[in-house]
């Protein structure tokens, strides 16, 4: 019993890094546009479609694909907020977006559907067959990759949002939208770019995904966006540091339930949420409370 | 208060008047009476004129759908708290009366009434779920009603109770005439919908509907006026989980089975928002207007292809044109539309008919 919870932990910890990257794409979209992108999840689809692709049909190294499935899942970011979510404006813009985001949900969805049909399909290389022994447990490798690949994105995300000019512009947009403005940032080209980050965020995360998910079709979409909304408003809406906490608390506690009742393991997930939420409104790492907001 | 992108042209009052004097106005209100009467007519000789199974049963389900759309303007469009989890409700009053009338062995006619029943078990569920989720605001109440849509779905397709994936099916009232089969499911949609209908119309022109929409342009405000805010959200949702929760119950018995994934379908939470959209959020005629032009679209393209996917595409791309060409609905733009033409008439040709 007690190797297996160490096992569960272990598990979760690692594939808590993949959620927590893809979260945190989620929740730097919202701090700064103030917009949730419900379609996050069908975008970590598409993304690990993009790997499959690359991988069966170009021969090409999952690892060297996100070379490619990147830079491409960010254009299509980009092109998103360029072309829905940009026009939107006026009172009823928030809930707005939310539905705008969920429309191209359903819209990439029924092309994936139509593209790669409704069986599973999951990714591999040499590195998701074979595991390495450590403290006694064999982890596969592949978690373990994933959970590098994840603290890479969000490292390479903190030194984009502190070390850089782009990333001072964009923390003043998150802090104040006007005074950003009237300071001589151009918020439109901040936001967009933002978008797309947070978006090549999901070719990482959908690669590794679809690496250690064991298959996935178009409908994935809706669990992973259901366990990401979670996470970020469990965390507190638009903090990074909180998403990552919370990603890797999910995740392990969805590992652990996962050894005695399976099928109520991803329950955890909303149940934690609600208690959370109503002893605690703002979520654990909430700057502002969701109130005000 | 942070300053957010676009904001800057928010009008405070997003309250369409449409009427502009006092004689005009009493010659669209005898027009609307007028259409109103034309429009339960024709929903009440409907059957009659159209024997054919196919046409009613779109009937059935459209007028199911103008209740359901009507319903979740009463609480959503009046209050501005954009519910993504209908489902729940409508699933809620569907399994109950499923699991009701499979374990009390209940055919026929009896199993109609389970139907309000149905909806006060939905009524019931609305009431914890309000307390949790509207203690907070915009988006955050979005995605908590999307993550309670999620547990509703979870538990459906885990318990016991409900047949899990394998489904469960309804007690079919086996001695009916097929030809007028759909007659009674008919008629008690159509009451259904009128009554919901009517019920919203009160609403809006009641001190209740007056505080719902107050709590939508500026809750804080509201408060400080004297509203108080958390009851008369709440109400809200009980009431139109209420409706959503027979319309569910209404539904399942006419389809007889249910499956987790249709009974908890994201895309009924979409459809009712885009129905909402579509005519007019927060106004009467609306969501009616939007139900009554979707629903039979919708089933009109599930005849005609039996890929579901083609109409994911269609309904994305219809959804996003609402939205980004007629954000306030069919009705309050085009009821601008022909003001600002009116006005500019009247401009050119002087006051003089």
């Amino acid at each position: 019993m007690g190797t297996e919870i160490a096992h569960a932990v272990a598990a979760g910890i690692l594939g808590g890094g993949v959620y927590a990257l893809m979260a945190a794409g989620l929740t730097l979209i919202f701090g700064v546009l103030d917009i949730i992108n419900v379609a996050q999840g069908i975008l970590v689809v598409l993304g690990g479609y993009l790997s499959y692709v690359l991988s069966v049909h170009l021969h090409l190294d999952l690892l060297l694909g996100l070379l490619i499935t990147v830079p491409a899942m960010f254009v299509v970011g980009v092109a998103i907020y360029w072309l829905f979510i940009r026009p939107l404006r006026g009172a009823e813009r928030t809930s707005m977006t939310l539905l705008a985001c969920f429309a191209v949900a359903l819209i990439i969805e029924g092309v994936l559907y139509r593209a790669f049909g409704s069986q599973y399909v999951s990714l591999s290389a040499w590195y998701t067959q074979s595991s390495v022994r450590i403290f006694g447990f064999y982890l596969s490798d592949i978690y373990l990759i994933g959970f590098g690949l994840a603290v890479v994105a969000i490292a390479a995300l903190y030194l984009i949002l502190y070390r850089t000019k782009f990333g001072r512009a964009v923390r003043a947009t998150m802090q104040n939208q006007a005074a950003a403005r009237l300071i001589g940032i151009d918020v439109n080209r901040v936001a967009a770019v933002t978008f797309g980050i947070g978006t090549a965020m999901t070719a990482v995360g959908g690669m590794v995904f679809g690496a250690t998910s064991g298959g996935f079709n178009p409908n994935s979409g809706y669990d992973l966006i259901s366990r990401l909304l979670a996470i970020i408003i469990l965390a507190g809406m638009g903090s990074i540091g909180g998403a990552l906490v919370a990603a890797v608390f999910m995740t392990t506690a969805e590992s652990i339930v996962d050894i005695w009742q399976p099928n109520w393991s991803v329950a955890v997930f909303y149940l934690a949420l609600v208690i959370i939420l109503t002893f605690r409104p703002t979520g654990l790492f909430g700057r502002r409370a969701v109130r005000a907001q | 208060m942070t300053e957010r992108l676009g904001t800057e042209a928010a009008p405070a009052a997003t309250i369409v008047q449409t009427g502009t004097g006092p004689a005009l106005g009493l010659h669209r209100g005898t027009l609307r009476v007028a259409g109103v009467v034309a429009l339960a007519a024709l929903g009440a000789v409907f059957p009659l004129v159209f024997t054919n199974p196919t046409a009613t049963n779109f009937g059935v389900i459209t007028l199911i759908f103008v209740a359901v759309a009507s319903a979740w303007n009463l609480f959503s469009g009046y209050s501005g708290y954009l519910s993504l989890g209908h489902a729940i409700f409508y699933g809620s009053g569907a399994y109950f009366l499923c699991v009701t009338a499979k374990s009390w062995h209940l055919t026929g006619n009896a199993v109609f009434w389970l139907v309000p029943l149905g909806g006060v078990v939905a009524a019931v569920i609305a009431v914890p779920v309000g307390l949790v989720a509207l203690r907070v605001r915009r988006h955050t109440f979005v995605v908590i009603t999307i993550a309670f849509f999620f547990i509703a779905q979870l538990s459906a397709s885990n318990l016991g109770i409900t047949g899990g994936s394998s489904g469960i099916l309804v007690p079919v009232p086996g001695n009916w005439d097929p030809a007028t089969y759909n007659n009674p499911f008919y008629y008690l949609a159509l009451v259904l919908a009128t009554a919901t209908v009517a019920l919203s119309w009160q609403v809006r022109r009641s001190r209740f509907g007056l505080q719902l929409r107050a709590i939508r342009d500026d809750e804080d405000r509201a408060e400080g006026l004297g509203v108080r805010a958390m009851p008369v959200k709440l109400t809200a949702l009980v009431v139109s989980a209420f409706i959503t929760g027979m319309a569910g119950a209404l539904w399942v018995f006419f389809i007889g089975e249910a499956f987790p994934q249709f009974v908890f379908d994201p895309l009924f939470d979409l459809a009712i928002v885009l129905m909402a959209f579509l005519g007019g959020l927060g106004t009467v005629a609306g969501p009616v207007l939007g139900a009554l032009i979707l629903e039979p679209t919708q089933l009109w393209l599930g005849l005609q292809q039996s890929n579901s996917y083609e109409f994911e595409i269609v309904f994305g791309a219809l959804f996003l044109i609402v939205i980004l060409f007629l954000p306030r609905g069919a009705l309050p733009t085009g009821s601008e539309y022909i003001t600002k033409w009116r006005a500019r008439w009247r401009e050119s040709h002087g006051d003089a008919p």
